[in-house]
């Protein structure tokens, strides 16, 4: 069953063309992982998915809801089953801990509620239970700015969490992060997908770890699809071909074949 | 690798280019001297003579010490003015920022007035809005207070406009991916990461306006300003001195007092 389908994506920017004719389909608690050069694109299908980024044309399909034709209000009723976590986390560094992971829930709040912050006893203990999967309850009152890196990404995926999710999209997750707090995130968010059957759409430099932990790898060059498939039917040469002919070797030092 | 030739020419150029710049400066300085008729010998000569007037002169005596209460009493009235305009002023900026910033603007053209208004504010100097407002508004602290309250606003819109999509694009971002409603991101996120920075520019303009403030009194007829412009008319120049002296005194002991609050807050 597919949670998100996107038909014939086409974006431009003025006159440059960004993204052209892309589609894709991806069912529920899949683990996709998009790769490609800086510039190629990447970024801006993620974020033509929850139209944080206008799309020129196509169709995007989540949850049986046309994205494309959804007003304001939908649109805000739609992202709440969207969860996002980004490069530099994007969380507010002077705030604590669980008031970052609970801004997930504003989505689902009035006006009025959401604008004083006010939370119900179960939305506190949901936002509670979901550090404590995440190894941070103990972390739980301290403001965000004394955190480490691994442990502000780990905010982040608790705000998307408590959004109560079908598809988190994430933007570079580990691209700030040094290798060991890389193989944390990218486990949660492994096991986000396999145990909630959360959809998983990521853009990721490191082809190494996108072939480790995906059940599909698409390839994306000058905003194109190139590549679509299994990590193990991904080639040196494919790989060479994403990224432009020199950087393969650089970058795939351990290839499969 | 540059032949040793080639280095050594890439050097010569650039003296020559520092060379010619000196003497491009040399050039505009005499020149214009020359156009406003301007005497150096002559005015080097009379240095001596105005310290020397001053030193007798501006000092503070007894009598000047007769008129200190005064002069407190106005300079209470001129800070507390200062105060309050840049308070009031700031309210206003903030939710004017809130709907011009890039990151939190309801709709661009809402952003465009905003910028405009606060450009219009900001870039007429706060004597000239002193000057128009005194056709309307008469000389009274009513008109200084308006001068300074519509310089303070155009100053901080833009600045904490700059302050929003600095402090606040992100998580503002963030918020938005995930439905929030646009009230609750600006609360929720906009303004606990912008406080700091906003209590700290609203500090600096405090300071600023408290100097403003003695000019514009000079046009207004209002606080210390005025106190001086009666005494320097009236010849009184040690009751003058002691104005400078006691504006001078204040202006760096608010000073000291928000850098240590400054400390605090960021």
């Amino acid at each position: 069953m597919a949670i998100l389908t996107i038909n014939n994506l086409t974006k431009y920017y003025k006159d440059v063309r960004a993204l052209s004719d892309v589609s894709l389909k991806l069912k529920a608690g899949e683990f996709v992982t998009i790769i490609g050069r800086s510039g190629a694109g990447k970024s801006t299908l993620l974020r033509c998915v929850n139209r944080m980024i206008e799309p020129s044309s196509g169709v995007i399909e989540f949850d049986w809801k046309d994205m494309r034709s959804l007003g304001r209000r939908d649109l805000r009723r739609a992202r709440t089953r969207i969860g996002m976590i980004f490069q530099h986390f994007n969380l507010v560094s002077r705030q604590s801990v669980i008031e970052n992971v609970l801004h997930g829930r504003l989505g689902y709040k009035s006006t009025f509620k959401g604008s004083f912050g006010i939370y119900s006893e179960e939305e506190k203990n949901h936002g509670i239970e979901v550090l404590e999967r995440l190894g941070l309850a103990d972390q739980m009152h301290k403001r965000c700015d004394e955190l480490s890196g691994g442990q502000k990404q780990r905010v982040g995926i608790a705000r998307a969490l408590v959004q109560d999710p079908r598809l988190i999209l994430c933007d570079e997750p580990i691209a700030s992060l040094d290798p060991s707090s890389s193989k944390t995130i990218m486990d949660h968010l492994h096991r986000i997908s396999r145990d909630m059957k959360i959809t998983i759409l990521m853009n990721l430099h490191q082809v190494d770890v996108a072939i480790k932990y995906s059940d599909r790898i698409i390839g994306i060059r000058e905003g194109e699809v190139v590549y679509e498939g299994e990590p193990r039917k991904l080639k040196k040469k494919t790989v060479a071909e994403i990224y432009g002919s020199d950087a393969g070797d650089i970058l795939f030092e351990e290839s499969p074949e | 690798m540059m032949p040793p030739g080639e280095v050594r020419k890439v050097f010569r150029r650039r003296r020559l280019i520092a060379l010619a710049g000196f003497a491009l400066i040399v050039a505009l300085t005499l020149g214009s001297s020359l156009v406003t008729s301007f005497d150096w010998p002559a005015s080097l000569r009379s240095f001596p003579k105005a310290f020397g007037w001053m030193a007798a002169n501006f000092i503070p005596n007894e009598k000047a010490m007769r008129s200190a209460p005064k002069i407190g009493l106005k300079l209470a009235e001129t800070v507390l003015v200062s105060v309050m305009a840049t308070v009031v002023a700031a309210a206003f900026s903030f939710f004017m920022a809130i709907l011009g910033s890039k990151t939190t603007r309801p709709h661009p053209l809402v952003s465009l007035f905003v910028r405009l208004v606060a450009s219009v504010c900001r870039n007429v100097p706060v004597v000239a809005w002193a000057m128009i407002l005194l056709l309307s508004f008469g000389q009274n602290v009513l008109t200084g207070l308006l001068a300074l309250f519509i310089g303070t606003f155009g100053f901080l819109t833009r600045a904490f406009m700059e302050t929003v999509d600095e402090a606040a694009e992100s998580s503002v971002e963030a918020l938005r991916s995930s439905g929030a409603p646009w009230l609750a991101t600006v609360t929720q996120a906009v303004v606990p990461s912008i406080l700091p920075q906003v209590a700290s520019w609203i500090l600096y303009m405090v300071e600023t306006n408290i100097r403003d403030a003695t000019l514009v009194g000079i046009l207004t007829g209002t606080g210390i300003g005025f106190l001086f412009d009666l005494y320097y008319k009236s010849l009184n120049f040690p009751s003058a001195a002691l104005v400078v002296i006691s504006i001078v005194v204040v202006v760096v002991l608010i000073e000291t007092g928000s850098n240590a609050l400054r400390r605090v807050i960021l």
